[in-house]
Formats: structure tokens, sequence, C-alpha cells
């Protein structure tokens, strides 16, 4: 089934046509990888999908899509919940300046999970699932802030699992890490693999060779090309995303 | 050249801690001795002040302050930080650029003005429906809350508007609405910047005098209900000092000296707020 089913998606940041006819299936419980070169839309596709867009002031969307078969765009849809079945995270680490602990709870807390009525059990698990639980299971009352940029992001990874979404949307979630960081959170991409849909946004093309199961490459606000990574990879059919990928291209 | 600018920076920075230190050293020269001959424990807990046959005892002054400032704060810091968050928060960004310079320019008025409006307008009505003399710790607390509003506001619109936006998103992110995000993640961010408005607020209560002695009555009973007189340590200096003379003068300057570390205290223990783990 597909998770998010996007047809003619238009977007604008006032007069600037940021996203032009999109059209776009991300299959369930898969990894899918956006490329393109810097200011193509991809971050701004990424965050019509939880309508982080909305926070900016003059923006709009316009089109049709869908997750697991519900409308998100338009004004009678509740964003809380939207957010919490469509989670996020960001290219920078994030953590809020509070406690591991608190950290992770966040989310369970808002959507009324009270101390007690298994919130230690969700934080343990949700640590556990980023392979954080072992290196923090006795530091959970210290200051996220404190933690290593590699921790800080599992740590963000953790804290959006944390509300159970179905959807999981990364905006390039390894460009503040080095190599090594990198390479792990990629394996933990794929331990996460089974249970969330992924949708990732990255600015390296090994990196979108590597995890994704299926890959999309946009250029200036059009989606050119979507399909299976392998076949992007090795037979683009369009000549922009050969271009791109042998590296003649931005 | 480098080193000559340094010299001189380094000079500026001795002579203002200079005079600093000559200015407290002078102030407790003149205050110790008379706390030393009345005993300081009579000083501070006595509760008889009669200059003239020599009774120094400014126990009741020092609650005076106390309460003042306690009830300005009380007044004060919830509207003044509401103030900040709907501001800063919640308000169209236009509004803000209205509001908070003429929120700041408040600060600019004497404060004179404030006692003279509080005394015309404020005591009357304070002593109609609820009685007592009007001109007490009620009075004066209002109106140093009002007083020290620009203060409290201006600086914790500035500690919101510092915290890292990505903390926002990121709550927003979660499926919070801007209110829990606010409560949550913004105002523990913003916690010590808040807090030091705070202080600073503070401060100026304690500090402040004209408008006290026109507002709180000077009474130097140890007042019983927010409705009583009370005269506060500021107060005290400021009436008596153009008379004083010889135990009188240095009493005076031993309750500046009380003031001195009244002050450190309030810090210390706000800091200790600050500072209390989240
Ligand atoms: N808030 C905004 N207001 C106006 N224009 C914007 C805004 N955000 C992005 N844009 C424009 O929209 C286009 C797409 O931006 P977007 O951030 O989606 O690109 P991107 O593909 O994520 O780029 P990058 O790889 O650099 O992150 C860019 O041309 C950018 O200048
Ligand atoms: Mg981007």
């Amino acid at each position: 089934m597909s998770a998010i089913t996007c047809k003619e998606l238009n977007f604008y940041y006032g007069n600037f046509h940021a996203l032009k006819g999109v059209n776009l299936n991300v299959s369930e419980k898969r990894i899918t990888a956006l490329i393109g070169p810097s200011g193509c839309g991809k971050s701004t596709l990424l965050r019509v999908f939880n309508r982080m867009n909305d926070l900016i002031i003059g923006s709009r969307a316009a089109g049709d899509v869908k997750i697991f078969g519900e409308q998100i765009l338009g004004d009678g849809v509740e964003l809380t919940g939207l957010r919490k079945r469509v989670g996020m995270v960001f290219q920078r680490p994030n953590p809020f300046p509070l406690s591991v602990f608190e950290n992770v709870a966040y989310g369970p807390r808002i959507h009324g999970l009270k101390r007690g009525g298994g919130l230690e059990r969700t934080v343990r698990e949700c640590l556990e699932s980023v392979g954080l639980w072992n290196d923090l299971k006795d530091h959970l009352k210290e200051n996220a802030l404190s933690l290593s940029g590699e921790q800080q992001q599992r740590l963000c990874i953790a804290r959006t699992v944390a509300t159970r979404p179905d959807i999981l949307l990364m905006d390039e979630p390894c460009s503040a890490l080095d190599p090594q960081a990198t390479a792990r959170i990629e394996e933990l991409m794929q331990d996460l693999k089974s249970n969330y849909t992924i949708l990732i946004v990255t600015h390296n093309m090994q990196q979108a060779a590597r995890v994704s199961d299926d890959c999309g490459f946009m250029l200036m606000g059009e989606l050119v090309e979507f399909g299976d990574t392998n076949r992007i990879f090795t037979a683009p059919a369009d000549k922009r995303t050969e271009d791109y990928i042998t590296g003649r291209y931005g | 050249m480098d080193r000559f600018i340094s010299k001189l920076l380094f000079l500026a920075a001795c002579s203002s801690t200079a005079i600093l230190a000559l200015i407290a050293l002078f102030i407790f020269k003149e205050g110790l001795p008379i706390m030393a001959k009345t005993g300081i424990g009579h000083f501070i807990l006595g509760k008889e002040w009669a200059p003239l046959s020599g009774q120094f005892g400014i126990y009741a002054f020092i609650i005076g302050s106390l309460w003042v400032t306690i009830g300005a704060l009380i007044f004060g810091v919830p509207l003044g930080v509401s103030c900040a968050v709907f501001l800063a928060e919640f308000a169209p960004p236009k509004w803000v650029g209205v509001l908070k310079p003429a929120i700041e320019l408040l600060a600019g008025i004497p404060s004179v003005v404030y006692g003279f409006l509080g005394v015309m307008w404020l005591a009357p009505i304070i002593r109609e429906h609820l009685g007592g003399p009007g001109l007490s710790i009620l009075a004066a607390s209002i109106v140093l809350a009002i007083m020290i509003l620009p203060t409290i506001v201006s600086v914790s619109i500035d500690a919101i508007q510092a915290v890292p936006k990505s903390y926002k998103e990121g709550s927003l992110a979660l499926g919070a609405t801007a209110w829990q995000s606010t409560w949550r993640v913004i105002l523990p961010a913003a916690k010590s910047g808040i807090l030091a408005g705070v202080i600073l607020g503070m401060g100026r209560a304690v500090g402040e005098t004209m408008a006290v002695i026109m507002i709180s009555g000077n009474a130097t009973t140890i007042p019983h209900s927010p409705l009583d007189s009370v005269r506060t340590l500021t107060a005290n200096i400021a009436i008596e000092m153009g008379y004083a003379v010889g135990d009188h003068r240095q009493a005076l300057f031993a309750t500046g000296v009380v003031l001195f570390f009244f002050i450190m205290i309030l810090n210390t223990v706000a800091l200790k707020f600050a500072r209390r783990k989240f």
C-alpha cells in the first residue's frame, strides 16, 4: 500500500513557484530517498507531508496529498494528529534543552501518556530502538545538550519514534555528522525500516544509493524521475537524471 | 598602541572597581560602629526605632522592604512574563515592533510621577474599598509592580526571542500545539534570561525610594496586614538624612549596610531558584 500519494502538487512561497506538479507514490515500510541539487525543493516537499510549511507566512500548497488514504491539505486537517503520525527528524540535531528522559517522553506526554502509565517503558523502548539505551540508561537525567552530535541525532530519532508515527521524514539527518556516525545512522535506518516508512532527503548520492529502496530526483521544483533506486542509478530514463548522477550537473 | 590601549582599559577597570570598593568601605566604616554599639542582633531584630532616645532597631523596615518587594513581584512577575510571552510568541510581529518600545518608554517615567499617581488614584480606592489608611503595602506593591514591568517585559521578550527556532519547530513537529511548545520548551529554555529580568526588576523594587516614600505611609511600626502602612529601608534613610547627626546619622549608614546585604541575599535566593534542576 502506498503511505503517501501526491497528485499534481504545487507549492508557492508567495509568488515563487517552489514545487511544480509533483506526482509521487511512497510505498509503505521502505526507504525512499529524494535527491537533487541545492534549492530544488526537496525540503519543501518533505515539509508538505507534515504541514511544517504552514509556519511560513505567505506559503500555499495546492493539489492532492494523501497519507494512508487521508487528505492532508486544506483547512479541516488536525495538524497535531497529522504530525503525530508523520514524524520529522531535522538536519541539525535539535534536542530540547531538557533531560534525556524528558526529550523522549515529550511526545507521549503531550499526547496524553502519564508517568506510571507506561511512560518509562516507552522511553526505554525508544532509546533501545535507536541503540542509545545501553549508553544512556544511567544518564537519563542528564541534559540532552551535553550529548555528542551523533547521540543527539539518535535521541531526536527516538523522540520522534516515541509518538508512534507511521512515517518518518528525515531532512539530511547526517549532514552534521562525521562519516562513521553517518554509517551508524544509516544502519539504524535499515533497522527502523521494518516498522516505519522512511522518506529521506539527502545531498549525498552515495548515501541515497546505499540506504534507499526507491529514489526520486528533483530539479527546480519538479520531480524529474522516480523509481527503484538500483534502476535510477544504473539506467536512468531521463537525461537530466543521468547528468546529475554522473556528476555532469551542478 | 595595542599595549597602551590595554593599559588604559586596565586602568579604567581598576579605578571603577576601586571607586565601588571605596564607597562600600565608607558606608561600612560609618555604619558598623553603631551596629557594634547597639549589638547587631538588637539593630536588626530590634522593634523600636526612636533615634532621639537612642533606640535603633530596624526590624520593621526590613519587614517593610521585604513585603513591598515580594508584593511587587507577586503582581509584576506573572503580568510581565505573560505579557512577554504573548508579545514574543503569539502577537503579530508588527505589534511587538510598536508595543515593546512603548513599554520600554514606561521605564523612563520618573518615579515621583508613579508615586503621585499612586497617592491620587490608588490609595483612595484601597482606602474606600478595602479599608485601612490606603497608603499601604498593597498600594506600594502595585505601584512598584507597574514600575518594574518594563524591565521584566523587555528582558523576557529578548530572552524568549533568543531561544533557537529549532526548539519550537521540533516541538511542533511532534504534534504539540503552539501553547504546549511555549510552556514546555520555550519557557524552560528562556528561564535564565527571564530570571535575569526578574532580578533586575527586583533590584529596582528594593532600591526604589521616592515612589515608596509617597505611597507606603512610612509608619515605623511592624505591619500586620497588606493594608497597613510601612516604611522601607531606603525610605528610612531618605526621610531622616536631612536632620540626622551623631549616632542617628551612623544608624542611617548602618541601614545602608543592611540594605546591601538584603539585596545580596535576595539575589542569591533568586539565583538558587534559577539553577534548580529541570
Ligand atoms: N521560507 C522561504 N521563503 C521563500 N522562498 C523559500 C523559502 N524556503 C525555501 N525557499 C525557496 O524554495 C526553493 C526550494 O527550497 P528548499 O529548501 O526546498 O530546497 P532544498 O532542495 O531543500 O535545498 P537544500 O538542498 O539546499 O536544502 C529554493 O529556491 C528556496 O530559495
Ligand atoms: Mg533542504
